[in-house]
């Protein structure tokens, strides 16, 4: 096997450290050419960084890079694209404003002379590329005007006409249908007799052992496992990704579980697309108890959130506090019920980066600090930091601004201005992303202390592990719906075949 | 909220005394700037250092400071205001007719009205041209500067239909209808100061309070710095975007009204122009133009570096053509200075944590 499949790039010793995390830590990585290397592990498990790293978009602290016996170093993008490494990333990098061939040749345009771009030419080989990818898409046609799977074939293309010899994809089939994911695999095929070595990034594991020829498994920035894919299945890939039973969750403190705090009935969001993002979704949460929501990426979850928290004023349902309906309509008067939401994406959505942690912790109860009009800094101060002694925050002052701290920190910072709210339900997506071991363990704690308190929290993850271990009870989504309704201690295989209840259409297929 | 940052830094670590040093002259450059431009003219012009002059200076920056108060909610806010010049325009126009025309009620009666009621109905015009700003930026989603360049134009065409482009003259009012103590906003003086500087020192200290000691402040600095995360941390990102456009309509018609006083006579061209002095100075004061960054007391700073700079150069002698030059050149290197600022604070903040 190893003869048939020479390894064409070689990661040794490879650590990459971001503030505060530790992304990769010593790993050994061996890319098979005409192979489907896949790579698998949870969020923030290290893969897109391993990824960011062959694809030349990040650079190693330590360790070395081989390619075919020879060492690189990539410094940018660029000169990782000329040594023939093409990447599609999980994040679509297009252009909805031009058109697909000009999407596809974005950087590298085929000129005359190095001014005129040859418009024909681009457009001949966009034509070719799409015959090829089995799309009926027109060249010319805008990119905004595509749907979200058919960009995602123009994004593949755009690799593809790179020719690229190690071709990088980053959970591609997360927006196609079934149909679209068997030309992609057609594709793939046909790319590996070529000779080129392809890396496979997926959280759907049927895919993964359906295409994949060499399977890496990483875990917390380790490779857990690597092998050839010759008898792996399901429970060894979770057994990897999972390892044995960790120590950072808290146990679970049994305390009686409260009457029913919060309900959601119905709610909907339609999709611009046609269907329901959210489809109809009902579900309840306890005073005291902790109900994690699973499911893959685009399962609607985050999405469901926003709905409870006002953001969509296209969705439809009913929301109960308590037994009272909830009339509000803005997000404001939502927190004065008792709502409170820790968002996803911390930058964009959590926190005010230039404003101070004080600032950032306050603003969402400065009407606790005021009378009239009149803030009080000295209330709104003392307030702060006694949060940020609760909290455990490690800040030098409460005046820098909150963008010089950890991702850890920053995420309490979040929890912080929630929790001053006076919440009775918290609505937490993906609390856990993006920070160390330490702090997550810090924050896990922090919920088992919150529910045990009294509080509901609803909580979003795609990290089985996450799920299963601080659950009272586990809901799963998938395509917008509920699929599953699991107790404290349930198996890892029953939920992750509740989140993919496509499984069967593919293998079908 | 700045002094604690370069304390720790001083305790923390000796080389980066020198660092701290550099970095709160940079903090400080406005006030810097402000004093080597007055030093400078003090010995270059001569009548310079008068009382008399002093106070004319005064009244030109009041102006400007005024509409760069209302300016620096806006762009703090993460918006801009290009239509204050034309506001100020108007309001002057609409001021200009009620002293010499009164409402004309259409019967053969006017109903006559007295400074209070006029400097009122010229407000109530500011704010509701701010109103029609902010409700085309959020509820009709246009982006500020093309909302702002529309009332710009809207505006400026409504102050020259008012009197077909002409001149509004003599508004001395009638003592009859209690209309004469108009000239007083322009010419009136208390403690020895001309009325228009009390009137921006009153509007700046109100801003400066509301900008830091209120939640509907603190508001305008998250909406500017991220909208999204404010919005979800229940700011109400809409309210406080129009109440920012109608505050900048509300300051341009003080200036409207002090300006037609000042002249006793409204002329329909007033105010061209200014928005771009308002924009320099609170950039020159340290107002970010991405949002969330700014002070009211950087502001007036900018104002009267501005105002100093102009006046002392006329003084001078110098050609207004260098005056331009010079007055663009000094917003250039104060933007320039800013990003110098902003590198070495990160910096300093990042060792402080080290």
């Amino acid at each position: 096997m190893t003869g048939a499949h020479p390894i064409g790039l070689t990661i040794r010793s490879g650590s990459k450290i971001y503030p505060g995390t530790q992304a990769l830590k010593n790993v050994d990585f061996d890319l098979r050419m005409g192979a489907v290397n896949v790579l698998v592990g949870e969020n923030g498990a290290g893969k897109s960084t391993l990824m960011k790293v062959i694809a030349g978009v990040e650079r190693l602290n330590a360790g070395t890079i081989t390619l075919d016996g020879k060492p690189v170093v990539f410094a940018d993008r660029t000169e990782a694209a000329r040594h023939g490494v093409g990447i599609v990333f999980q994040e679509l990098n297009l252009f909805p404003n031009l058109t697909v061939a000009e999407n596809i040749f974005v950087g590298h345009e085929k000129t005359v002379g190095g001014v005129h771009i040859d418009r024909s030419a681009q457009r001949a080989v966009a034509a070719a590329l799409m015959k090829r990818l089995e799309q009926d898409i027109d060249p010319d046609m805008p990119l905004g005007n595509l749907r979200i799977g058919q960009q995602q074939i123009v994004e593949i293309a755009k690799a593809l006409a790179e020719d690229a010899r190690i071709l990088i994809l980053d959970e591609p089939t997360s927006a196609l249908s079934a149909a679209e994911v068997e030309v992609l695999f057609r594709v793939i095929g046909d790319l590996k007799r070529q000779g080129v070595g392809i890396v496979y990034i997926s959280h759907r594991l049927e895919e993964l052992i359906r295409i994949g020829d060499y399977i890496t498994v990483l875990r917390d920035g380790v490779i857990t496992g690597a092998r050839s894919m010759e008898g792996v299945d399901v429970p060894w890939i979770v057994a990897n990704m999972i390892g044995s039973a960790s120590k950072e969750f808290p146990k679970t403190e049994h305390h009686a579980l409260g009457d029913e705090i919060f309900r959601v009935e119905d709610v909907s969001l339609p999709s611009p697309a046609g269907g329901y993002v959210v489809d109809h979704m009902s579900l309840s949460v306890r005073s005291g108890e902790i109900v994690g929501l699973y499911g893959l990426m685009g399962a609607g979850r985050s999405e469901l959130l926003e709905c409870i928290m006002a953001q969509h004023p296209a969705s439809t349902g009913r929301l109960f506090i308590a037994g009272k309906r909830v009339t509000e309509g803005s997000v404001s008067g939502r927190i004065r019920r008792g709502l409170a939401l820790i968002p996803e994406d911390r930058k964009r959505d959590g926190l005010v980066q230039i404003m101070s942690i004080r600032e950032n912790l306050t603003l969402s109860s400065l009407g606790d600090f005021t009378r009239i009009f009149h803030l009080s800094l000295k209330a709104e101060a003392a307030k702060a930091a006694e949060f940020v002694k609760r909290m455990a925050i490690k800040i030098a002052s409460l005046e820098h601004p909150v963008s010089s701290l950890s991702g850890g920190n920053q995420q309490k910072v979040v929890i912080g201005k929630a929790l001053m709210t006076r919440p009775r339900i918290l609505l937490m997506d993906e609390p856990s992303r993006g920070i160390d071991i330490g702090a997550k363990a810090e924050i896990f704690r922090t919920m088992r202390k919150l529910a045990a308190d009294g509080l509901g929290i609803l909580f979003v993850t795609s990290d089985l592990e996450e799920v299963l271990a601080l659950s009272d009870r586990i809901l799963v989504m998938a395509n917008g719906r509920l699929t599953g309704d699991f107790p404290a201690g349930a198996a890892a295989a029953e939920v992750i075949s509740a989140a993919t209840p496509n499984l069967n259409k593919v293998k079908s297929s | 909220m700045s002094s604690p940052v370069i304390a720790q830094a001083g305790k923390v670590a000796d080389p980066s005394s020198q660092t701290s040093l550099l970095l709160l002259l940079l903090k400080m450059r406005t006030f810097v700037a402000l004093i080597l431009v007055f030093a400078f003219f003090a010995v270059a012009a001569p009548n310079f250092l008068t009382g008399a002059n002093m106070l004319i200076i005064s009244k030109h920056v009041a102006l400007n400071a005024l509409l760069a108060i209302g300016m620096t909610f806006v762009i703090v806010s993460g918006g801009i205001d290009l239509s204050v010049g034309s506001i100020v325009g108007l309001c002057a126009m609409v001021a200009g007719w009620l002293v010499l025309y009164g409402i004309d009620l259409q019967i053969g009666w006017s109903l006559q009205l007295n400074t209070l009621e006029i400097c009122l109905i010229v407000a109530v015009v500011g704010i509701l041209i701010g109103l029609i700003n902010g409700l085309l930026i959020t509820k009709l989603n246009v982006a500020p500067f093309i909302a702002t360049l529309g009332t710009l134009y809207v505006a400026r065409g409504a102050a020259l239909l008012f009197s077909d482009g002409r001149t509004f003259p003599n508004l001395a009012g009638n003592p009859e209808y209690g209309s004469d103590t108009f000239k007083l906003i322009g010419s009136g003086t208390l403690l020895g100061f001309p009325l228009s500087v009390w009137i921006m020192v009153v509007v700046a200290i109100t801003a400066a309070y509301l900008a830091t000691r209120t939640p509907l402040g603190r508001h305008i600095y998250a909406v500017g710095g991220n909208e999204r995360g404010a919005a979800l941390s229940g700011v109400n990102v809409d309210r406080i975007k129009i109440f920012v456009y109608m505050f900048s309509g509300f300051c341009a018609a003080l200036v409207g009204l002090i300006i037609s006083s000042q002249l006793q006579a409204s002329h329909p061209a007033t105010g061209e122009t200014f928005e771009l002095n308002a924009i320099a100075a609170a950039v020159l004061g340290g107002t970010s133009m991405s949002g969330g960054r700014g002070r009211i007391g950087g502001t007036i700073v900018g104002a009267f570096v501005i105002g100093i700079l102009a006046d002392g150069l006329i003084m001078m002698g110098v050609s207004s053509f260098w005056q331009t030059v010079i007055k663009g050149l000094v917003i250039i290197a104060a933007v320039v200075v800013d990003q110098v600022q902003q590198k070495l604070q990160a910096r300093v903040v990042l060792q402080s944590q080290a």
